[in-house]
């Protein structure tokens, strides 16, 4: 269960965490703004909190991935057999970050990123070379998505 | 982007320390002046390169348990104008646009659709499909059965 501050804080500040010598005493000013009565610490404990509970990853900078080098999302239609070996093997790579298994025909879905455009490609041949399976490359063309950070209407 | 940029994306994709004074911490670590790393951060934040700075939830355990990527198949004319209203949809976390894979693949817009459970997702594609109209000449929704892996970008230390 959430509480309305906890509800309030991440409401509030997926975006817009200043950067200021005090961000967490500048968010305790402008919560209680909002009508409520909270010290620097009791913000620093919420997100703490929020952390431990794994209800946030982090709180930080969210990077935009093609600013600083490259990546890509790619599929592999993986037979059923095989899944866990696969999968266990695009996962080893380090520019691999998300892996997700999915209900479709292209049932293993991950996201490469990595300091160059090269080097996804690199990593994508040598997963094909290792698993012998073929990649279906689809590398972003356009971003549509204006990132506000996810709604939450808890 | 220069070398300090980038040392200062190692020192903070995993997040900020919960301190009272976190930019003095991260500061600290490069050997820099607190000031200039948050110049720097002012600088990628205008420039795009810093989507935002914030909390990042963690939607399953927030109760967001159902996602569905859905790809739909738009024409290439309209692609930039179908795009940009779905990717300002509420439910809608991310919109790109993709090169299709022929022919096993004729999907270019992408988008990730978020609910509280498949149900509550099956209404948000309905809306698409109002919003996409006679443009859409098919989708697809994948549902993900497993994240096998997931972490926060990742970028090796400059050398």
């Amino acid at each position: 269960m959430l509480t309305q501050l906890e509800k309030q804080l991440l409401n509030d500040y997926q975006q817009g965490i200043p950067v200021v010598s005090e961000p967490y005493s500048e968010i305790a000013r402008e919560i209680n703004r909002k009508g409520f009565s909270v010290t620097e610490q009791e913000i620093i404990d919420n997100f703490n909190s929020l952390k431990e509970r794994g209800l946030i990853s982090r709180i930080g900078p969210v990077f935009q991935p093609k600013s600083v080098g490259g990546s890509t999302l790619a599929a592999i239609a993986v037979p059923t057999e095989r899944m866990i070996e696969v999968a266990d093997i695009v996962s080893s790579f380090s520019q691999v970050n998300h892996n997700y298994e999915r209900e479709h025909q292209f049932n293993l879905w991950f996201v490469v990123t990595a300091s160059s455009q090269n080097e996804v490609e690199q990593v994508l041949a040598e997963i094909e070379q290792q698993t012998g399976l073929s990649v279906m490359n689809l590398p972003m063309e356009q971003d549509y998505h204006i990132d506000l950070g996810f709604p939450l209407w808890c | 982007m220069d070398d300090l940029d980038r040392k200062i994306i190692t020192a903070t994709q995993s997040g900020l320390p919960l301190v009272k004074e976190p930019y003095n911490v991260i500061a600290k670590e490069l050997n820099i002046e607190p000031e200039l790393l948050k110049q720097r951060m002012q600088i990628m934040l205008e420039k795009k390169q810093i989507r935002r700075i914030g909390a990042v939830p963690n939607h399953y355990k927030l109760g967001y348990t159902a996602n569905a990527m859905s790809v739909w198949n738009v024409p290439d004319e309209m692609i930039k104008e179908l795009g940009q209203q779905l990717g300002a949809l509420s439910f809608v976390s991310h919109c790109y646009e993709r090169p299709r894979f022929l022919p096993e693949w004729p999907y270019n817009l992408f988008a990730m659709l978020h609910g509280k459970n498949k149900e509550e997702v099956a209404e948000k594609v309905q809306e698409v499909i109002t919003l996409l109209g006679e443009h859409c000449s098919g989708y697809e929704l994948l549902y993900s059965k497993q994240i096998l892996k997931k972490t926060g970008l990742r970028l090796k230390e400059p050398s």
